[in-house]
């Protein structure tokens, strides 16, 4: 579970003829320190934190088709995108997303991880089955999704068995009803489902066995057990678990650029955070790489303030 | 006793319900890619293929519109990069962090888990722009590099790292190694789990990525994802050629994880999320 460490408050460096050798530590420790760990830091300055800086500093300056700034604006960058009722619905379409998506995969994550712990015959295959579609891609999922499982046409999978049963058939990624949340919603299922489920099952296998026995012994049995043994030895897990699941909803792009996106043209509906960045920043459109900036500041913002939240609750209902 | 047997058996049909919803996807992908379009938007749903050849896969190869083979080749290169690179730059990151404990290791740290926190795709904009100045634009360089500096994996490097017995490094430290050569002797030869756990991940997630290369491998590194991504929107999309490029991208990654599973499974069991 990631938590930030506070960091000592650096004291004042004592100048003196020990300083290099108060630097390089006993037996050159601190060279061997920075040796090993230069390669990550360099890199994360460079391409992490150094791109954050100019993001920022490109957010107060009009860049259209240009990574140089052109014309200074102030605020301008941030007022307009927190006035844009795209960006604004595209944040509310993460909450909405992140509403469905968090807790019915952690639902289905922990009954999978149920239904095959302490399975004596059979736990190894059925825990392959689940797992492996954490090896498929997003692309592909999308392309069974919308070709062959949701496909408006009569051939799509769903529709076969509503025609079949003597429904209409329906048109479920056009935009012409909500039902594309269903695909959405189901394909990040399948792929995410069993990946969780792994991180639960070990949680599961950490509740000593001892706690289950003094349990039956009182008389606990079916549901008693798991409301009151499993669950709560297992929050800590569940805490990290729906902590990942969120910061995966955040970065939501793939399945929705390529379920509902077709040649340069993307809907105006159903435009996660990340999308709607892609498609103002960097595809087709104005290619505002100022705005672009300011929407990357904001969505930073966003995340990290959610991250400290958390580590606040997290902290004060003492882990 | 019948009651729990009962049970036991309620539990299997269940898991062989889902189990069968889980695969599902995975024979449609092997249907159509052995099907003949007329098959596969047939009126009425055929479970059973229809075209038991490879002529799905020849006038694939044939379609230069989706240059299939380059683009695999594109992503081989850059997985294989991505992987070795990554899991270099973090092994010994984590390392360094598990094994110093002075103010500018515990900085480190809080740098490593507040990057962790903050996900790469995020900020993809300005990554891009930094990119774009390099002038490395549908360049190897320009896919493999930004993305060479994982916190995560570093994390899960660290994780494994503070378990590890002490004792063997100070030995080799005793017999003159000094802690570049004790790392490589000693300690790398040890870690090939960890190792396995963590290249597993980022082999994946690199065969797998879309939104980086989408940006970055325009022409010359275009990458299997983008590629069928394309070609899925395009007008002349031809349903038995998707799905046939879908099912020769996704098994190597399979096979991939079929082997590897059990390494996957024990790091992220052992390591990192507790």
């Amino acid at each position: 579970m990631p938590t930030l460490e506070a960091t000592a408050p650096a004291r004042p460096a004592q100048d003196g003829p020990g300083l290099w050798r108060r630097l390089r530590g006993h037996q050159g420790r601190n060279l061997w320190f920075v040796a090993f760990i230069a390669p990550f830091l360099l890199g994360l300055m460079a391409f992490v934190y150094l791109p954050i800086v100019w993001s920022a500093y490109l957010s107060f300056f009009e860049a259209r088709n240009t990574v140089t700034p052109t014309r200074f604006v102030g605020f301008a960058n941030y007022t307009y995108l927190l006035t844009d009722k795209l960006f604004i619905n595209s944040l509310l379409t993460f909450v909405a997303f992140a509403v469905f998506i968090v807790p019915t995969t952690y639902v289905a994550s922990l009954g999978l991880a149920l239904l095959l712990n302490n399975l004596k015959w059979g736990q190894a295959f059925f825990r392959s089955v689940f797992f492996i579609p954490t090896a498929v891609s997003y692309v592909i999922a999308a392309i069974i999704w919308r070709f062959a499982f949701f496909s408006g046409a009569r051939f799509g999978l769903l529709n076969q068995f509503i025609t079949a049963a003597g429904g209409e058939q329906v048109n479920w990624l056009g935009g012409t009803n909500s039902l594309y949340w269903v695909a959405l919603i189901s394909v990040r299922l399948w792929l995410q489902t069993g990946f969780y489920m792994i991180l639960l099952i070990a949680g599961l296998q950490r509740i000593p066995l001892e706690t289950y026995e003094a349990a039956a012994l009182d008389g606990a049995a079916g549901w008693r057990l798991l409301r009151y043994i499993t669950l709560p030895q297992l929050k800590a897990t569940s805490v990290a678990v729906i902590l990942l699941l969120l910061i995966n909803a955040f970065q939501a792009f793939d399945e929705f650029y390529n379920m509902l996106g077709s040649i340069g043209s993307y809907p105006p509906y159903a435009r996660p955070p990340l999308v709607h960045l892609y498609l103002i920043a960097v595809g087709g459109g104005q290619q505002d790489l100022g705005v672009g900036g300011a929407g990357t500041m904001i969505l930073t913002a966003i995340i990290v303030l959610f991250g400290v939240g958390q580590n606040f609750i997290l902290n004060r209902s003492g882990k | 006793m019948t009651r729990q047997r009962f049970w036991l058996g309620v539990r299997y049909v269940v898991l062989v319900i889902l189990a069968l919803l889980f695969m599902l996807p995975f024979w449609v992908i092997v249907r159509n890619a052995f099907s003949t379009n007329k098959n596969i938007t047939s009126a009425t749903w055929n479970w059973l293929p229809d075209q038991l050849n490879l002529t799905n896969l020849t006038t694939l190869l044939a379609n230069d519109s989706i240059g299939i083979l380059r683009a695999l080749l594109n992503s081989a290169i850059m997985a294989v990069l991505q992987t070795g690179g990554t899991v270099f730059v973090s092994l010994l990151a984590g390392y360094a962090l598990a094994r110093f404990t002075h103010r500018a290791s515990r900085f480190m740290l809080g740098v490593t888990l507040f990057t962790l926190m903050v996900p790469v795709a995020t900020i993809f904009v300005p990554m891009f722009i930094i990119t774009a100045q390099l002038g490395w634009v549908d360049t190897f360089r320009g896919l493999v590099i930004p993305g060479l500096f994982s916190a995560f994996a570093t994390y899960l490097f660290r994780q494994y790292f503070l378990d590890f017995p002490v004792e063997l490094e100070d030995a080799s430290l005793v017999d003159g190694c000094n802690p570049w050569s004790a790392f490589w002797r000693v300690v790398f030869p040890n870690s090939k789990g960890i190792v396995a756990a963590v290249g597993t991940i980022i082999l994946i997630g690199s065969w797998n990525a879309f939104l980086w290369p989408s940006l970055i491998g325009r022409d010359a590194t275009r990458t299997v994802q983008v590629a069928l991504s394309q070609f899925m929107t395009s007008q002349g999309v031809r349903y038995p050629e998707l799905f046939m490029g879908s099912l020769i991208v996704v098994a190597p990654m399979l096979v991939v994880f079929l082997f590897l599973q059990r390494y996957l499974v024990q790091g992220l069991t052992t390591s990192g999320l507790r």
